[in-house]
């Protein structure tokens, strides 16, 4: 009888070829897809790789995608751009993503995260991916250079921790309100810690949601946000062409009712109401209520977490009809080119701009500071991203609120922090 | 003569590597290591010395530097509590011995110590008491007696040919 086990544990098994695995063992795993973008990628690899003589262990599993200095504002950033172009092609990466996106969006829309397999993201999002059912990790540019140029990494076997969605979720509160309240409540220090979400809330999300849920598990330290397939998985690869082949198979990675948790942890979603993280961590955390008397003097919409298109379209529907405050600019970066194409096919582009919103280029913009729509000393921004550490936006004298695309939307109007429920009530 | 060094819990990169000083040289940043909290750290430590601290050691951005610091500074194992994830991996891939540890509390600062990484023991000789350290596993030792996970994978390389 091979013991029972959590997704975690069956996924590196697997990956490491072996029948199980025990929490604190380190085995070697078999990478199935190794992905980094502009900054964390080629310009640190190749100086490497030329070092060591070797070129990648396979580069039809290795994804480079460009977001994080797109569309290049400075010298410097179109060097990077070009060196990741350059390498690319040197190195016969077909694929690679230029312009296309935010990495842990771009790879699901193109079928590249996969119920079962084992990915190494060189970003600290990388857990994004897990909400397909697939093992995905963030590494260091170092540790990178050793998966692209041998396929292999060692790992220690985390141990899990179990989260539990029960119930639903009200109206106007979302994946996102979930996770600033999990960054209170379970904390930010979960090293070597992977976690799985599991109940009925996470069975009723779809797939852009559940990848909120996988996304911030960076937030609470945890090395993995995994979530059991099932049939929204499947239809979500089905949708962009790319079915799982075999669908029984990947059921079998769920985790065993019997697994042994580090922790489980219970949430009753129907009590949730919105909530916002205060500066400058994630953690920093409460009911939106609480922040109703800050003045914003940007709204963000934007990142791998909260600009995809159903997030766009939560925005829209608290905007339709309305206009954005006056002193407020709302500022909005569509995830990928998939999203931006779909958001102006069905009205939702249209719905912002007419609401006063300014629609930028699609990549990390803003979210870490490096792209178009930073702060200045003293500004305030409600975000719909995933992080507000001091100076990450911008000027470290800047403030960012961290809230869902409805609260980003709703404040955008009202000016001040704002409960989105009250708006949403009125249509 | 190898003394020990102790901190306490949450040790960040930030501590280690401030940020602010990012852009310069590894020995220049190096010469910032920990001066926040213990000034003379970076003038007084010694090659071998090792470093014991609390919880959570090394947590924050994934910037190696943290443990290139402690290399460069010629440290020669970290010992605590727990460590933060990307630093304890960055830590063995740049060749920086690094152990969990529960007996933090029984050592001092400036107690005389020695770590035998092949039969894997620690001793405090000022207290006089030995402990079995948990060998790192297979791979991971010889990553780190080899420098670090690049010249690792250049030996690999090299006889592979
Ligand atoms: S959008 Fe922000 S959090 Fe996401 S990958 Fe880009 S910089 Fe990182």
């Amino acid at each position: 009888m091979i013991r029972p086990a959590t997704m975690a544990e069956k996924l590196i098994a697997r990956a490491a070829g072996l029948a199980s695995v025990t929490p604190g063992q380190i085995v070697t795993a078999n990478v199935d897809l190794a992905f980094a973008h502009d900054s964390s990628g080629p310009r640190r690899w190749a100086p490497h790789l030329e070092k060591l003589g070797v070129g990648l262990w396979d580069p039809a599993r290795v994804a480079i995608v460009t977001d994080h200095y797109v569309p290049a504002t400075d010298a410097d950033s179109a060097a990077i751009l070009k060196t990741t172009r350059d390498f690319a092609r040197e190195y016969e990466v077909e694929k690679f993503f230029d312009m296309i996106g935010i990495c842990h969006l771009v790879l699901p829309e193109n079928g590249l995260m996969r119920p079962g397999e084992f990915v190494a993201g060189g970003d600290s999002h990388s857990p994004t991916g897990g909400a397909f059912g697939a093992y995905v990790a963030g590494y260091g540019a170092t540790d990178m250079v050793g998966i692209v140029a041998t396929g292999k990494t060692w790992i220690r076997v985390p141990e899990t921790i179990r989260i539990e969605l029960d119930g639903k979720l009200p109206r106007g509160v979302v994946a996102k309100d979930v996770m600033l309240k999990l960054c209170r409540e379970v904390g930010l220090d979960n090293a070597f810690c992977a976690f799985e979400f599991g109940g009925r809330a996470v069975e009723a999300m779809t797939m852009q949601e559940r990848m909120v849920l996988s996304n911030m598990t960076a937030e609470l330290g945890g090395e993995a946000g995994l979530i059991a397939p099932d049939d929204t998985t499947f239809e979500f690869l089905r949708d962009r062409g790319k079915p799982v082949l075999d669908e029984a198979k990947s059921l079998g990675f769920a985790p065993d009712s019997d697994a042994r948790y580090l922790q489980r942890k219970r949430f009753d979603m129907a009590a949730m109401v919105p909530q916002v993280a205060a500066p400058h961590s994630p953690d920093n955390t409460d009911n939106v209520e609480s922040f109703s008397s800050v003045r914003v003097d940007q709204a963000y919409v934007g990142a791998c977490v909260g600009a995809k298109l159903s997030d766009l379209q939560m925005v829209a529907k608290v905007l339709k009809g309305r206009k954005v405050a006056n002193h407020v600019r709302l500022l909005v970066a569509p995830a990928s080119q998939d999203v931006m194409r779909k958001a102006s096919a069905d009205g939702t582009i249209q719905t912002l701009v007419d609401a006063g919103a300014k629609i930028m280029p699609t990549g990390c913009g803003a979210c870490a500071g490096m792209g178009a729509g930073i702060l200045s000393d003293g500004d305030v921004c409600i975000s719909s991203t995933n992080r507000n550490f001091q100076g990450r936006m911008g000027h470290s004298g800047a403030s960012v609120y961290l809230g869902s695309p409805y609260t980003t939307a709703a404040s955008a109007v009202v000016g001040r922090i704002a409960d989105p429920r009250d708006l949403m009530e009125m249509t | 003569m190898a003394r020990a060094w102790v901190f306490g819990d949450g040790i960040s990169t930030d501590l280690l590597a401030p940020g602010n000083k990012l852009k310069l040289d590894p020995p220049e940043l190096a010469r910032h290591c920990m001066t926040a909290i213990e000034p003379e750290f970076p003038n007084l430590v010694s090659h071998g010395d090792i470093v014991f601290a609390g919880r959570n050691f090394g947590q924050g951005s994934s910037r190696e530097q943290a443990a290139v610091s402690l290399k460069l500074l010629g440290v020669g194992a970290v010992f605590a509590q727990s460590f933060a994830r990307i630093f304890y991996r960055n830590a063995l891939n740049l060749g920086l011995p690094i152990f969990d540890f529960a007996d933090v509390a029984e050592f001092s600062a400036g107690d005389h110590v020695d770590l035998d990484l092949d039969h894997g023991t620690l001793r405090n000789k000022s207290t006089k008491k030995s402990y079995d350290i948990q060998p790192l596993p297979g791979e991971l030792m010889e990553i780190v007696k080899a420098g670090g996970l690049i010249n690792y994978l250049e030996k690999q390389f090299n006889t592979a040919l």
